[in-house]
C-alpha cells in the first residue's frame, strides 16, 4: 500500500511538472489565432535565424496605453513611458506563464506584437509591450551592434543598460536603428525591449550586426 | 553707408567665390601637367618651365623645377621613377609648327632632395614647320591592360597623334609609326576606365585671358589608337567631342586635363583656368571632382559653403540632431470643405520656436525623415586656416543659426558638439565621388590614426567606418537650401 502511495505521488508530481512545461503549448492551444505567427519553444537552445534575427522571446501581455497618434513618440515621451526601471536593478528573468509573461518562438523574423495581443485577447491598439530574451555567447564578440526595427517607437537594453532608442512614428524596418559598437562578453546576457504603439500594426525585429552590417550568428538563444 | 554696405557685400561675395573656386596660395600656372604625388607632396609642371608644389593639395606655391622650358608638359610615375614629357615648341600660335616632344626621368620631384636630377631629354616625336601636325602638348598614358606606354601630342594645326614609348627608357618604341587619332584640338591625353579608352582634348580659344573659350571635350574607343567617338558617334578626327568642362561663373578657359585617382570612386581632374576674375584674371590651377555618367567623364562642381540638407544615400533620410521632434502648429483647414477664405502662406518652423527644447551640451547625431526642421538644416562653412586636401578645403558642419557642430567622437562614433573649437575632429573633408554623391571624412578621429568616413550603419544611425565606395552606407547628398 505504501509503495502504491509513493508511485501515485511520483506520478502526480511528474504530471504536474509536465503540465507546467506544456503551459506555452497550452497557450497556443488555448488561443489558436497565435498559431500562424508563433510556436511553442522547445527546451533546446536555438540559434538566430540565417539572417541573424532573434525569434525566441518572452512577451509580456500588453499594458494598455491610450494613444491617438504615434507622432507623439518623441524621445522624451518614449523614455518617460518605456524606461521606467522595469528591467533594471534586481530584475529577474520572467517565468513563462507567470505574471503575464509568455515564452514563444516567432515563425517570422519580425515578432508580431499585434497578433500576440489580439490572439491572447489582451490588447489591440494603444499598448506598451515588453519583451525579453536570453542569449548565451560562447566567446567574446567585439564590435557588434544591436540592430532593431519596430512599429512603433521602442527602447532596447542589454543587461539593463540602454543601447538604443527608436523614437517617432516608426515602421518595422530591419536595421532601422543600431546601437554603438558593443563587445558581447562570453556568457549569458539579458536582452530586453519595450515597444509602444498607438493605432495600427505593432511588431519588431532584432538582430546583431557586425562592422560591415552583416548578421552575427555565433551565439545561442535560450528560453530560461 | 550704402557704399560701405555695397563694398562689404562685394567683399563677402568675393571671399565666398574665392574659397569656392580655385586653389589657395599662388596657384599661377598655364598648361598644368597631370598632378603627381611624391613623398607626401603634390606637384604639377607648366609651360615655360617650373611648376607648383603643394603640401596638402589645396594650397599651391611655385617651387617645382623642370628644365627645358617649352610648352605643356605631362608627368607620370612609372615604377619608382617619374617620367616627364614636354615639348620644344615650334613657334606659338602664329609661328611655325616645327615641334619636338621630349621625355626625361627623375627619381624624385622634390628639388631639395639629393636624389633630384633629370636625365638627358630624349626626343620621341617631332613635326616639320608646315606639317599637318604640331608636335607639342604631350600627354602620357600607361595602358593598364597591356602595360604599354603611349604619348599623344598635337594642336589646332592638324592632327593629334599617338606614338608608343618604351616604359623602361621613355624613348620611342623602335619602328613605331604615329597614328592620327583626332584633329584640331590641344592638350590631349588618354585615360582608361571600365574597358574604354578616353581621349581628352581642349577645344576653343587659347591664351586670350578672360576671353578664352577653351573647353575640354572627350571621345572614347575600345582601342587605344582609336577611333575615338563622341556621344553622337562623331569621330574626334572629324572634330567630335563631348563636353567635360567649360567656363564657370568667374573662371574662364578650361584646358589641359589631367586625371588623379585618389581612391576607389574618388577621382579628381586638374586643368587650368585661362583667367580667374577673382585672382586678377590670372591663369590658375583648377582641381575639380571627376564624375562618371554612363561611362562618360564629367566635371563635378567645386563644393561651396551654404545651408544644406545632408541626405544619406542608404535610405534618403537626413542627418539631424537627435532631439525631440517639435510639432509645427499651424491652423489646419478642412480640404473637403469649400471655402472662399483667402489662402494663407505660413512660415516654416523656426529655430527660435524649438531651440529651447534642445538639451545643453553634446547631443547625439541621428538620421531621420527630412522635414526641413531646424534640427536638420546644416550650415557648411569652409575653414581656410585648417588647410585642405587635394582639390578641397576643410569645413565645419553646424546646425544653422547655432554653434552646434558635427564632430567625430571616440570609438569611431559621431556626435554634435555644443560649439566649434577648431579641433581636427570638428573639421570635415567633403569630396564628391565619381557617381556624384559625396563622402564626408573627419580630419581626425579621436583615439585612432585610421581614416574613417561618415557612414549610415543603420537607416537612422550615423557612425564612422572604413570607406567603401561600393556601399551606399558611405555616401551622402548635399541638397542646397
Amino acid at each position: 500500500m505504501r509503495r502504491f502511495l509513493y508511485i501515485l505521488i511520483l506520478f502526480l508530481a511528474l504530471s504536474s511538472t509536465s503540465d507546467a512545461r506544456k503551459k506555452p503549448k497550452d497557450l497556443i492551444a488555448r488561443y489558436p489565432a497565435l498559431a500562424p505567427y508563433f510556436s511553442t519553444p522547445s527546451t533546446e537552445a536555438m540559434q538566430p535565424d540565417e539572417k541573424g534575427f532573434i525569434r525566441r522571446w518572452l512577451l509580456l501581455e500588453p499594458i494598455a496605453h491610450e494613444t491617438r497618434t504615434n507622432t507623439v513618440f518623441v524621445d522624451s515621451y518614449v523614455r518617460q513611458y518605456l524606461d521606467t526601471g522595469w528591467n533594471k536593478g534586481d530584475f529577474k528573468l520572467p517565468q513563462d506563464g507567470r505574471d503575464g509573461w509568455h515564452a514563444l518562438d516567432s515563425r517570422l523574423f519580425n515578432v508580431k506584437l499585434y497578433r500576440f495581443a489580439v490572439g491572447t485577447e489582451t490588447g489591440r491598439y494603444g499598448m506598451i509591450c515588453r519583451v525579453v530574451t536570453v542569449i548565451d555567447v560562447p566567446e567574446d564578440i567585439e564590435c557588434v551592434r544591436l540592430a532593431t526595427g519596430s512599429n512603433s517607437a521602442s527602447m532596447w537594453w542589454i543587461d539593463g543598460e540602454e543601447v538604443l532608442i527608436l523614437s517617432g512614428d516608426r515602421r518595422m524596418v530591419m536595421d532601422d536603428g543600431a546601437s554603438r559598437r558593443l563587445t558581447l562578453k562570453k556568457g549569458r546576457h539579458i536582452l530586453s525591449g519595450a515597444i509602444i504603439n498607438g493605432p495600427g500594426m505593432s511588431d519588431f525585429c532584432v538582430r546583431f550586426i557586425d562592422e560591415e552590417g552583416k548578421p552575427v550568428l555565433d551565439y545561442e538563444i535560450l528560453n530560461k | 553707408m550704402k557704399t560701405s554696405l555695397r563694398l562689404t557685400s562685394l567683399a563677402l561675395f568675393m571671399a565666398a567665390a574665392m574659397t569656392a573656386s580655385a586653389q589657395e596660395g599662388k596657384p599661377w600656372i598655364h598648361d598644368p601637367s597631370t598632378i603627381m604625388q611624391c613623398d607626401g607632396k603634390y606637384y604639377t609642371f607648366g609651360t615655360g618651365g617650373g611648376g607648383l608644389i603643394s603640401e596638402d593639395g589645396w594650397n599651391w606655391y611655385p617651387g617645382a623645377e623642370r628644365p627645358g622650358g617649352g610648352a605643356a608638359p605631362d608627368a607620370m610615375k612609372i615604377g619608382g621613377r617619374y617620367l616627364v614629357a614636354y615639348s620644344s615648341t615650334g613657334g606659338g600660335l602664329g609661328g611655325g609648327h616645327a615641334g619636338r616632344i621630349l621625355t626625361m626621368w627623375n627619381r624624385t620631384l622634390d628639388p631639395k632632395s639629393p636624389d633630384f636630377g633629370f636625365t638627358e631629354p630624349v626626343e620621341v616625336a617631332s613635326s616639320e614647320v608646315d606639317e599637318d601636325c604640331d608636335a607639342i602638348d604631350a600627354g602620357l598614358f600607361m595602358d593598364p591592360t597591356t602595360g604599354r606606354l603611349w604619348c599623344t601630342y598635337g594642336t589646332y594645326f592638324g592632327f593629334i597623334r599617338i606614338v608608343e614609348l618604351d616604359p623602361q627608357t621613355g624613348a620611342r618604341v623602335e619602328g613605331n609609326e604615329a597614328v592620327n587619332i583626332a584633329i584640331d584640338c590641344e592638350a590631349t591625353t588618354v585615360i582608361w576606365r571600365n574597358g574604354w579608352y578616353y581621349l581628352l582634348g581642349t577645344h576653343g580659344t587659347c591664351c586670350d585671358g578672360v576671353n578664352s573659350t577653351y573647353n575640354i571635350v572627350v571621345g572614347r574607343s575600345r582601342n587605344v589608337t582609336g577611333p575615338y567617338l563622341d556621344n553622337m558617334g562623331r569621330d574626334m578626327i572629324a572634330g567630335g567631342g563631348k563636353m567635360v568642362v567649360d567656363a564657370a561663373d568667374r573662371q574662364f578657359g578650361a584646358g589641359h586635363f589631367g586625371r588623379y585617382v585618389e581612391d576607389e570612386g574618388v577621382e579628381k581632374m586638374s586643368f587650368h583656368w585661362e583667367a580667374d576674375l577673382d585672382r586678377g584674371g590670372r591663369s590658375v590651377l583648377a582641381i575639380r571632382p571627376l564624375l562618371w555618367e554612363n561611362d562618360w567623364p564629367v566635371a563635378g562642381e567645386a563644393f561651396t559653403s551654404g545651408v544644406y540638407e545632408i541626405s544619406s544615400v542608404r535610405r534618403g533620410y537626413a542627418l539631424e540632431l537627435a532631439v525631440d521632434f517639435v510639432r509645427h502648429d499651424i491652423p489646419r483647414s478642412r480640404w473637403w470643405e469649400a471655402s472662399d477664405e483667402p489662402i494663407a502662406s505660413y512660415p516654416n518652423q523656426t529655430l527660435e520656436e524649438v531651440k529651447d527644447t534642445w538639451p545643453e551640451g553634446e547631443i547625439p547625431a541621428r538620421i531621420g525623415d527630412w522635414m526641413n526642421r531646424p534640427h536638420q538644416r546644416w550650415t557648411v562653412t569652409a575653414v581656410p586656416e585648417a588647410g585642405g586636401y587635394l582639390g578641397g578645403q576643410y569645413y565645419k558642419i553646424q546646425i544653422e543659426g547655432t554653434d552646434r557642430v558635427l564632430a567625430a567622437a571616440k570609438d569611431a562614433e559621431v556626435t554634435v558638439a555644443p560649439s566649434f573649437t577648431g579641433a581636427a575632429e570638428q573639421l570635415w573633408r567633403i569630396e564628391q565621388l565619381t557617381d556624384g554623391t559625396f563622402r564626408i571624412m573627419p580630419k581626425e578621429v579621436p583615439g585612432t590614426e585610421r581614416q574613417y568616413v561618415l557612414t549610415s550603419i543603420a537607416d537612422s544611425t550615423p557612425t564612422l567606418a572604413e570607406y567603401d565606395f561600393n556601399s551606399d552606407n558611405c555616401k551622402w547628398k548635399f541638397i542646397r537650401k
